[in-house]
Formats: structure tokens, sequence, C-alpha cells
């Protein structure tokens, strides 16, 4: 490997650090707090800085300066290890999230994307379980009852609806016959008809509504944030950890996966970084043709697209809070109901649908 | 009485008409004009009949209207009010009150001081931040009431 390689790849790994503490951690915080705010026809956060806008920093500073409290008869190394282990699984699960589409900077082709794994979805899906280990251990480790039963309805809720998540976008798999983001986001390209694009809501709009209501059970939020469930478990599964920094762990956590669910959406059904019947060659050469160099053309293309699949991102990010702060938290065994009874069905009839379109088309 | 649950059709079942409706109605407030009054900057309009903290009336002369009979102080419901009567300089007058003091941290507010004047002499402001640091600065004395 060549250093420059090496210099492009740790400038990406801090570009996807950058992304996840700021936009994820940073803007979440306070959007989330603006946006609730608003739906119930409240200001919100107006004090520090110009419309609240430096809020979180505040808040990150009391985070740090508190004291902080370890349990008496916690395990001690679990209670150390857990919010690392979520925030280890939520920023890796960014790694192979593709942002832009590969472009040329000086005969090498760049994407801001860490590895093009050509397993992609498996190593997301892969490393979002790993993630369920943080809270399971962090709910045994705080010898609390309450933590205990978040973290137990955690690793339950986890496992029903990852099958349904994973089985969801088989149908996806199938039609654009690759487990490579990349290659699934360039297979959403082609206008039907020559007007709608091919994208993943079009072609599998079923798949599209079992993965989103699995992903709001996967990033735990409202309807489905049983296992921190405030009215029931004070604060589930990081009860005893509503103290200094590591409560940070898990509430940064939360957003960088609501975020890497967001990316996923939108890399799966809404054609990631693409603006809809315009090939990237189409633009870079639209750039050139306003006279720009070569280099400029590459570097207008990719932030262009950064620009769209932040948008397109954002939009879900609006879309988790939307939901949080219209829906009710479910029951327990409505949850169960809806994720074994419900959504596992429509998944698998999904699946077969699927496959007998393909085979008559 | 046996109550039957109404079976769900599959719309139902998935909750997603009511919920698609649920997010209209949020999403309706998220543009709407928002009730929250920025309190030390922007103040609620204070109507006329507001019931704030006390203040002592004068008469023409420039001396307190009082003359010590302790009407209000026998109808406060939290005792907040100490008077100490003495022989007033006025020929005019027979008493006027020598220590008159008002304990806003025992004070509700329910004005019935005022109703029970004989003399309108004690009324009610539309002053409200009353806040300070100490107990007995929230003690207020007749010099204090008279302003």
């Amino acid at each position: 490997m060549d250093w420059i390689g090496l210099g492009i790849i740790v400038a990406k790994i801090v570009f996807f650090l950058l992304v996840g503490f700021t936009a994820a951690g940073y803007v979440m915080n306070l959007a989330e707090r603006k946006i609730s705010a608003f739906m119930q026809d409240r200001l919100g956060p107006n004090r520090v800085g110009f419309w609240g806008l430096l809020q979180p920093v505040a808040d990150i500073i009391k985070l740090f300066f508190k004291e902080d409290v370890v349990t008496d008869r916690a395990s001690k190394v679990i209670y150390f290890v857990a919010p690392m282990i979520i925030a280890f699984t939520a920023l890796s699960a960014l790694a192979v999230i593709p942002l832009t589409d590969v472009l040329t900077f000086f005969g090498r082709g760049m994407a801001i994307q860490i590895a093009n794994l050509n397993v992609g979805i498996l190593f997301i899906f892969a490393i979002a379980s790993l993630g369920t280990y943080g809270a399971v251990l962090s709910g045994w480790a705080g010898n609390s009852k309450y933590s205990f039963l978040g973290g137990l309805r955690s690793s339950a809720q986890m496992i029903s609806y990852e099958v349904s998540m994973g089985l969801s976008i088989i149908g996806i798999l199938m039609i654009f016959e690759s487990l490579r983001l990349n290659d699934i986001i360039l297979g959403q390209s082609p206008l039907l008809w020559g007007f709608l694009p091919k994208w993943g809501i079009v072609v599998q709009p079923l798949a599209f509504i079992i993965f989103l209501t699995a992903a709001f059970a996967e990033t735990n939020r409202v309807p489905f944030d049983l296992q921190e469930a405030d009215a029931e478990l004070v604060a589930g599964f990081h009860t005893e950890f509503s103290n200094s920094m590591k409560f940070g762990m898990f509430f940064m956590a939360e957003y960088i996966n609501m975020f890497t669910s967001s990316a996923v959406i939108v890399i799966l059904f809404f054609g990631g970084w693409q603006i809809p019947g315009i090939s990237t060659a189409e633009i870079v050469s639209f750039f050139i043709s306003l006279g720009a160099s070569e280099f400029f053309a590459s570097l207008f293309t990719i932030l262009l697209q950064l620009g769209v699949t932040f948008a397109k991102i954002a939009f879900f990010m609006f879309l988790f809070v939307w939901v949080r702060w219209t829906i009710p938290r479910f029951r327990y065994d409505q949850l169960m109901n809806l994720g074994w009874k419900g959504l596992l069905p429509l998944a698998i009839l999904n699946i077969l649908a699927t496959g007998l379109v393909m085979v008559i088309i | 009485m046996r109550l039957k649950d109404k079976r769900l059709n599959i719309l139902e079942y998935f909750y997603i008409p009511p919920i698609l409706k649920g997010m209209g109605i949020t999403l309706r407030h998220f543009f709407s004009r928002k009730v929250t009054v920025q309190y030390p900057k922007v103040k609620k309009e204070i109507y006329p009949r507001f019931r704030g903290a006390h203040r002592l009336e004068k008469n023409e002369q420039g001396r307190e209207k009082c003359v010590a009979c302790e009407l209000c102080a026998t109808v406060c419901p939290s005792k907040a009010i100490t008077i100490e009567a003495a022989e007033s300089p006025d020929p005019e007058v027979e008493k006027y009150p020598l220590r008159y003091e008002i304990n806003v941290l025992r004070c509700i507010f329910c004005g019935f001081c005022v109703e029970a004047c004989p003399k309108e002499a004690i009324a009610m402001t539309d002053r409200y931040e009353l806040a300070d640091y100490s107990r007995e600065a929230l003690v207020y004395n007749k010099e204090m009431l008279l302003k």
C-alpha cells in the first residue's frame, strides 16, 4: 500500500468520525429538542448562542464535569466496557456507508466511503447486532432491576426485529443481485417507463414499510423504545449511567445508529447519492462544459452528491424524530405480536411475490 | 356484559392510517404559531384587577390614610399583617399605625385586606416580581408600603 492511499483512508476515517459526532451527535441532539418543542407549540432551547445553536456544547461541558458515580454493586469491568461497545459498534457501522460515487482525482478513483466491501449490507447487519451486547451488558452491569429489565427487553426486541429486517431486504438483493452497497445504488439508476426512477421503494414498497418499521425497533426509537421506556423503567438499560460522559456515549450512539439506519434506508430504497435520471458522468461533463477543470468538476460533483445524500438522510432523521413525538409507546406483547405475527409473515410473502414476479418477467 | 374486541382489518392492524393522521397533526403544529411567552424579555399583559404586592394609600396631606383599626389584620387568613397603633398627631384622626408590616412570605394575595379596609387605605399593585435575597427583606414595613 502506498502512503498517499493510506493518508486518504485516514482522512476518510476522520471525516466519518466527524460526521458521526457532529451530524449525528451534535445536530440531532439539538434538532430533536427543537423539533419536539415546535411540535408541542413551544420554542425549545434558545438561550445558549443564537437560536440555541450552542446548547449541545453546554450539555457536553456539563456532562464532562459531572461526577462519575459508579454504583457500589456494579460489575465494574462491564460497567466501563458496555458504553464503549455501544459507541464502538455505532461508529464502525459507518465504515461501509457510501456517501458519493467514485470520482477521479489526479488519476486516482475516490469516493467518500471508507471500505467498499462486497458484503456491505451484511457488515452493517452484523455490526448492528453486536450493538445489542452493549445494551444487554450495560443492563446487567448496573445491578439494578430496571436496567436489567431494559437489557432483557433490548435483546428480545433486537432478535425479533432483526429477522424481519433481514428478510425484508432479500427482495431488494434479488432484484439488484448484489450485497455491495455501491452496486445496489447503481442498480437503481435506470428509469422505469421513462420517468420513474427504479428506486427500491418503487420496486419493493412493502419491503420499505417492513424495513422502516424494523429500523425504528433496531434503533430503539419510539414507538419501540421499550428498553428505555421512561414511564416504566426510569431510563431502562442506562439507568445506572445517568451521569457523566458514559451516558453521553449512549446518547450519541443512539443518534449515530439513527444516522446509519437512515443512510441504509436511503441506499436501499431511495437511490443513495443519485439524482434521478442523471448519472455521475453527466454531472461531471456538465461542470466541465461550464468551464471547470477536471479536478474542480470532480470536486463539485462529489460535493453535490454529498449534499444530495445528506438531504435524503436528513429527511429520514426528521422522520424518526417526527414519529417519536407523534406515536405512543407499544406495549411489550403488542411489540412481539407485530414483529412475529405481522412483519415476519409479510416479509416472507414479499420474498415469495418478488420471486414469482421475477420468474414471470 | 362482555365486551368484544373489534376485529381490525389489515391496514388497521399495522396502525398505518391513524399514524399518518397523527403525523399530520404534529406537522401542523410544527408550523403553527408558538405559544411561549419569553418571560423576562416579554411580559404578559396585566389586568386591572390583578392582585400583586400591597401599597398603603396617602391622603391629601401626604400622610397614610390608615387609621390602625386592625380590620385588615383581623380578616387576614394567613396572619401576615402586624399593626402597632399610636395616637395620631393629626387632631382630625384618632390613631395612626406606628408600625405596619406585611409579611409577603405569608401573604396569599387574596385581597381580603383591601376589601375589609373602611378607609380605602390599602390597595394592591400590579407588581409581581417579588423575589429577594433574605427573609427579612420580604417583611415589608410602612415606609416600603407607602412608596
